[in-house]
């Protein structure tokens, strides 16, 4: 007689057998004519452009590590807003302790720069009067945004 | 492998039967590249739908050429296009059947004479099985020529040799 797991070894067995039966059935049989074109990766029509390993902006780094911060911290508040009520003040002190000290850093990340995106300044060209047909363009350090 | 792929000279009672047995499983199940280039996809759409229900065919739309067995060029091929749907062929597994949908597709239909950026036939760029007339073709029309590749896939043969 079999066990309950039993039943669950031979539901495991069927399901291998199932599955790798099919495909080995479909590998004997299919046919197998292979080249270059066929074989190309990306579905769509379009020609594969570049390498498929590309490079992030070092800015998004920053970026990163503060969601992933406030992330945990959004995560850490949901079994806290669960076992709020049994704790009382004391769980209430202690989440505002956890995110004041979160703000101050925070507010460090603000106050330091690292939130503004900074994109690269437009350089305006600017008409300079009385030079006839020629036109003057600022130089880099010129140009006031 | 491909044990049955064009591995026969004769066919005998066995590999009848078993082409008989395949033909019957892929042409119940001629599964669509879902794309559309122009008016005719409308068409190809309301066949799609349920007033039409290519589903009773076992005809549905898949989004990648790897699970798909017919392609149907529903639609004005331009040559912007053209190696696209070359592409998206080539990346279709075998056996694979092409149905050219409507004027535009079958031979440049309107843009025949002066269209600059119009494949005259998408037949220049891929092997066509079924031609379905029209412009654009009736829900009924493709219907009628996705039964006539599902007779041209019931006379075939995948198990005997291909003449070369």
């Amino acid at each position: 007689m079999l066990t309950e797991f039993g039943r669950v070894l031979i539901f495991l067995i069927v399901g291998v057998v199932f599955v790798a039966g099919g495909l080995i059935f479909a590998w004997l049989i299919r046919p197998h004519r292979p080249y270059p074109s066929k074989l190309t990766t990306y579905e769509c029509g379009e020609s594969p452009v570049g390498d498929t390993r590309i490079r992030f902006n070092i800015r998004f780094y920053v970026v990163a590590l503060i969601f992933l911060i406030f992330d945990v911290e959004v995560v850490f508040l949901f079994p806290w807003a669960t076992v709020y009520k049994q704790l009382g003040w004391f769980a209430f002190w202690e989440m505002i302790v956890f995110l004041a000290i979160l703000f101050v850093g925070y507010a460090y990340v603000w106050r330091n720069g690292d939130l503004d995106w900074d994109k690269p300044a437009p350089k305006i060209p600017r008409y300079e009067r009385g030079v006839g047909v020629r036109e003057q363009y600022l130089t880099e350090e010129e140009v006031v945004v | 492998m491909g044990l049955l792929d064009q591995r026969f000279e004769n066919s005998n009672i066995i590999i009848t039967s078993l082409d008989n047995l395949l033909n019957w499983a892929r042409l119940s199940s001629m599964w669509g590249m879902q794309f559309g280039l122009a008016c005719c996809a409308i068409e190809m759409m309301a066949t799609g739908a349920s007033h039409y229900d290519t589903d009773r065919f076992g005809i549905f739309f898949r989004g990648t050429p790897r699970q798909s067995d017919v392609m149907i060029v529903a639609g004005t091929v331009t040559l912007k296009m053209a190696s696209r749907i070359k592409t998206l062929y080539d990346q279709m597994s075998e056996p694979r059947y092409v149905l050219s949908m409507g004027s535009c597709a079958n031979c440049g239909g309107p843009y025949w004479e002066h269209g600059y950026h119009v494949l005259k036939g998408v037949d220049r760029v891929i092997p066509v099985d079924v031609y379905v007339p029209g412009c654009p073709p009736r829900p009924e029309a493709l219907l009628e020529g996705l039964m006539k590749l599902q007779e041209k896939i019931r006379n075939e043969s995948l198990a005997k040799k291909k003449p070369a």
